[in-house]
């Protein structure tokens, strides 16, 4: 059973956000680094760099499988999640508590188009 | 008889002063290398110093950390692990003295032994031509996509850039699809993993480039639609390509050429039991109907009428070249070999009884072992894990266990249609007998899944190494010696 | 119907057809419409016995020209074989293995590609190096697109018109479906890469990568002194197309500030065999290793703690990220990475350098000879080279041509012929000083 925390937003893709005055922070879901298994690594953007919602932002590498990770908002990265460059099986270890990266939103109104917890719960379920 | 040496490299094996070759004096003296330093490496490149013996020994205990096919059944799903006949291997080096930058007229040997190969495959696939420079597989495929980008290219019709893939196709169709510089088109499977021909038609437009397929498909089962699917695909102006992969079960009963398919191509260390060597080299002959031949890569092997030669040619229209010479000689060598050893009268019975192999072990398991898909499969077929999956033993379980019973493991999670899928596929050249003691390694197995969990989740347990840690590799990546050392 | 690939007895048939519920071989393919069927014969030959079967290819053999010497080269260098390497290439247990996915069983091969990417990464200078690829031609075109990719945004790729001519043209067929757009770097008169043209090309921008040649196409050793600044300066990387036995005592890619090394392993010993199987190779440095196409087998420890070898960073790889591919080998040419492995292991350092000083030697006492003549002169008298070179006809008769078959009918393939009377000609450690005398009078 995986772990889905309340209060943050959830892409189809199966990343997070948390926003905080106008910042969101990004990372997978616990549903994700579980299907990845081992992470090994984890190519991030540049600070600076823009992207649009739903945009390829980075990619995460386990011993067996790669996927994307698809921004699930528009906005400007601020920060990138440093730790991930040497250890980037932390993700296995809280996938919540180790977030990727944190983006300046262009419009908090993209929130309304990612599910809630509850929502983002019953597609994993099924 | 394995020696504990193993472990070691063979640089570790190395002696300053020690050498493993000779040569003849030096037809003319040498005083230099008269260029400037700059040009020249500063240090040596460290490669090893070993007398003859060290290194004989090395590699022969080397080999004995490994499966072939000379040791034992390969039940691999998708890979056609067939016997490969020595006298192929004894005369794979026939051309090995032969440059390829010899004119033609003092190559015709080699020339002559391409025309055979080309007509015999033609022949057999039921296509116009064949070129034999493609390297692999995914070199064929290659290929044979650019052939069909080419073809639509000479048409001015450039806006053709889609290829339609079933999602239950081999990871290299779209890879290659992607390296050719076509879009992926993914088209579902109906539960039985045949193309939904329902789903295809709104997919068909004048952006598609034509339509990937192998058949019978990744689950053994034929495309009984492949006509339709065909002539949906050419009424779209799409051209239809054979994936050869699976070719085997096919010898002597169907031909690609004769179910609408235009280009192909054969893996012929799969189908024509040329050794798969750890991994290469392979060949990936690719074929092409009637009206497509002028396309085939450069340079292709003919027979010019006029001179009463054969001669390597370049077409206008050719797609290009895909390789530096003409192919994988030594292994087109065996592959020919091959097929004249079984001629007209054997190599009809090739995919009967592989098939027949295939549906034996798929009958005598299918009480404990999940079988999705009923009825007769062609040469594989695929299990989706234990029936009993109550103690958690996997599909990796059983994989490794079985390396403990002295069979490879089949291609596990593969296809990607079923969660703990298991593909089989036996070839015609296993025994009866080898095939019952697969059987009872297989239920003995399922019995200790039940009995004695844990045991099969930690196999296996009798091979040189068990169960190495690929996430450490991943992470320290010390993919040479020295990158060890820094670590 | 007994035949010796087939195990089955007509019982053995009975007994699993009857296991399978059917009553004959036809009923197996009751899938498949009857129309689709073929209900013929192929025509193909009789089946041949093994007697008959090597008569058949000893025939094949007698149509070819043998050679009792071959100066051809153009990327295929004629070096002798120690008899130890086709020893250990034909053991079965490395012959008949499929690809090492299954660790515990296929150490042997694993151990030798690690030994084989130690090797290469080794004699290019470079940090690491994957299992290998098919040939030289096609490691060149996949570092192309590995700048590319690399690149993300930039789509255009300078090479050197010095490269072999074989390896331009898999260029241009790769670019051209790739959709890469390829500019050729011109050559100046002494047959090496013009730099004016680099520095242009550079600062028109977009360039994601320069490939060049090391030695190139006329055999000579060309100065890139500078050249991996520049690139780098430019935000592109450096791809050098080398032939591996040369670098042995060439300066390596790695040395030259190459980011990528790719080429043709063929050199290290294996047989000419009208063009393959060879083997290519393609090396890089750490930080791109993720970009690096093709198999890498990586070093870790097993569940004992015993050194063991595995295929690693898979995930990289086409079968996962699969639309998005930038490569689609999906295997590598792992029975001749042995082949080269094994030739390495016996040459060393030294054996590798003595015979780069034979084929040197031996080159240029040809070319002297040839000049001394004077019916041929050097094409590119001011260039460096190492054991290979290219004349030209200086008399107008006998023609190029007729003294080149002169020394066909006398068994000696003299080089290979560039177009414009000139020849190019290649010498390597199996040359004897009576091979190369005769090649004298017979051009001549």
């Amino acid at each position: 059973m995986s772990k889905v925390i309340d209060g943050l937003y959830y892409s189809e893709t199966h990343e997070w956000v948390r926003v905080e005055n106008g910042i969101g922070t990004v990372g997978i879901t616990d549903y994700a680094q579980h299907a990845l298994g081992n992470v090994v690594y984890v190519d991030m953007p540049s600070e600076d760099e823009e992207f649009a919602a739903g945009e390829v932002f980075g990619a995460v590498e386990s011993v067996k499988a790669a996927g994307d990770l698809n921004l699930p908002v528009s906005g400007t990265i601020v920060e990138v999640n440093e730790a991930l460059v040497d250890e980037p099986g932390l993700i296995n270890k809280d996938a919540y508590e180790n977030w990727i990266v944190r983006v300046r939103l262009s419009d908090e109104g993209e929130l309304d188009n990612l599910m809630t917890a509850e929502v983002y719960r019953s597609t994993i379920d099924e | 008889m394995n020696n504990q040496l193993y472990d070691k490299l063979i640089f570790e094996l190395s002696h300053e002063g020690r050498q493993g070759y000779s040569l003849p004096d030096a037809a003319v003296e040498f005083h230099g290398f008269g260029m400037p330093a700059g040009l020249l490496r500063e240090k040596p490149a460290r490669l090893p110093e070993c007398d003859e013996l060290t290194v004989v020994r090395h590699y022969t205990n080397m080999s004995n950390n490994n499966f072939g096919v000379d040791t034992g059944f390969y039940p691999l799903g998708s890979c056609t692990m067939k016997y490969n006949p020595k006298v192929d291997e004894v005369l794979s080096g026939v051309f090995a003295e032969v440059h390829p930058a010899s004119p033609d007229e003092h190559v015709q040997g080699v020339l002559k032994m391409y025309r055979e190969l080309q007509r015999a495959l033609s022949e057999i696939a039921g296509m116009a031509e064949f070129t034999l420079n493609p390297y692999a597989g995914a070199h064929g495929e290659l290929t044979g996509l650019m052939i069909m980008r080419r073809y639509h290219e000479l048409r001015g019709d450039a806006g053709r850039t889609r290829v339609i893939v079933p999602d239950s196709a081999h990871g290299t169709n779209p890879a290659s699809a992607a390296v050719a510089g076509l879009e992926v088109v993914v088209v579902k499977s109906r539960e039985d993993g045949t193309v939904d021909v329902e789903a295809l038609k709104p997919l068909l437009d004048n952006t598609i480039a034509g339509m990937m397929m192998t058949n019978p498909n990744t689950l053994g089962i034929f495309e009984h639609n492949i006509k339709e699917i065909a002539s949906l695909v050419h009424a779209a102006g799409g051209l239809m390509y054979y994936d050869g992969a699976n070719l085997n079960p096919l010898l002597g009963r169907c031909r690609p050429g004769d179910l609408g398919f235009d280009i192909m191509h054969i893996n012929l260390h799969k189908t024509f039991s040329t050794p798969h060597g750890g991994g290469g080299p392979g060949a990936g002959p690719v074929g092409v109907r009637a009206g497509l031949e002028n396309l085939l890569p450069s340079p292709r092997v003919i027979f010019d009428e006029k001179a009463g030669i054969y001669r390597r040619a370049r077409t206008a229209e050719t797609m290009g070249n895909v390789t530096g010479g003409a192919g994988n000689v030594g292994v087109l060598v065996r592959a020919l070999a091959y097929i004249l050893t079984l001629g007209r009268e054997h190599i009809k019975s090739v995919g009967p009884l592989a098939t027949l192999n295939a549906n034996y072990i798929k009958e005598r398991l299918k009480d404990v072992y999940e079988l999705p898909l009923e009825g007769v499969c062609k040469h594989e077929f695929v299990f989706d894990g234990l029936k009993d999956k109550s103690t958690g033993v996997t599909t990796l379980n059983v994989a490794k266990r079985l390396l403990d019973y002295g069979f490879h493991a089949p291609t596990i999670y593969f296809p990607l249609l079923f969660h703990e899928a298991m593909m089989i596929e036996p070839t015609e050249s296993e025994s009866l007998e080898t095939l019952d003691a697969f059987i009872d390694a297989m239920r003995r197995i399922a019995a200790e899944a039940l009995s004695d969990p844990e045991m099969v989740k930690t196999a296996p347990h009798a091979t040189p190494v068990c169960r190495p840690d690929d996430t450490a590799a991943a992470l320290k990546q010390e993919v040479t010696l020295d990158l060890i050392k820094q670590a | 119907m007994a035949f010796k690939y087939f195990p089955h007895t007509g019982q053995d048939i009975d007994t699993m057809l009857r296991a399978v519920g059917m009553s004959s071989l036809d009923e197996l393919y009751s899938d498949i419409p009857d129309e689709l069927q073929l209900h013929r014969d192929y025509d193909l030959p009789k089946a041949m016995s093994e007697q008959e079967l090597r008569a058949h290819f000893a025939d094949l053999a007698s149509l070819n020209t043998p050679f009792r010497a071959c100066f051809a080269g153009n990327g295929v260098y004629d070096h002798y074989t120690p008899a130890v390497v086709e020893e250990i290439t034909r053991r079965s247990e490395f012959l008949t293995g499929y690809t090492p996915y299954q660790a515990e069983v296929s150490q042997g091969t694993l151990q030798y590609i690690f030994e084989f990417q130690t090797m290469m990464a080794r004699l290019t200078g470079m940090e690491v190096s994957n299992a290998s690829m098919y040939d030289g031609t096609t490691a060149t075109a996949e570092a192309m697109m590995m700048t590319v990719a690399s690149a993300r945004k930039r789509n255009k790729v300078l090479y050197s018109a010095t490269l072999p001519r074989k390896v331009q043209r898999v260029l241009d067929t790769y670019a051209h479906y790739h959709g890469i757009t390829l500019t050729r770097l011109p050559e100046d008169c002494n047959g090496v890469t013009s730099r004016e043209s680099l520095d242009e090309q550079l600062a028109a921008g977009d360039v994601a990568g320069v490939i060049v040649a090391q030695p190139n196409r006329y055999g000579i050793v060309e100065d890139y002194t500078g050249w991996a600044d520049a690139v780098h300066g430019a935000g592109s990387m450096l791809v050098m197309h080398c032939v591996a036995n040369t670098l042995a005592v060439l300066r390596t890619p790695g040395e030259w500030g190459a980011d990528v090394a790719a080429g043709d392993g063929q050199s290290l010993g294996i047989p000419v065999g009208f063009g393959g199987p060879h083997v290519g190779f393609m090396c890089t440095s750490k930080k791109h290793i993720r970009k690096l196409p093709g198999r890498i087998v990586g070093a870790t420890t097993d569940a004992l703690g015993r050194r063991s070898f595995v295929l690693t960073l898979q995930a990289r790889e086409q079968h996962i990220r699969r639309e998005k591919a930038t490569s689609n080998i999906c295997s590598n040419q792992s029975l001749m990475a042995l082949f080269v492995t094994v030739y390495m292991s016996l040459m060393g350092d030294k054996g590798l350098r003595e015979v780069n000083e034979r084929g040197y030697s031996g080159a240029h006492y040809l070319a002297e000879n040839l000049v001394a003549s004077g019916n041929f002169k050097l094409c590119y008298p001011d260039s460096p080279f190492l054991n290979e070179f290219v004349v030209e006809t200086t008399a107008p008769e006998p023609s190029l041509e007729q003294r080149c078959s002169k020394a066909v009918r006398n068994g000696i393939l003299p080089g290979f012929i560039l177009g414009g009377n000139r020849l190019l000609i290649a010498v390597t450690e199996r040359q004897s000083r009576q091979d190369l005398d005769d090649l004298l009078t017979f051009l001549d």
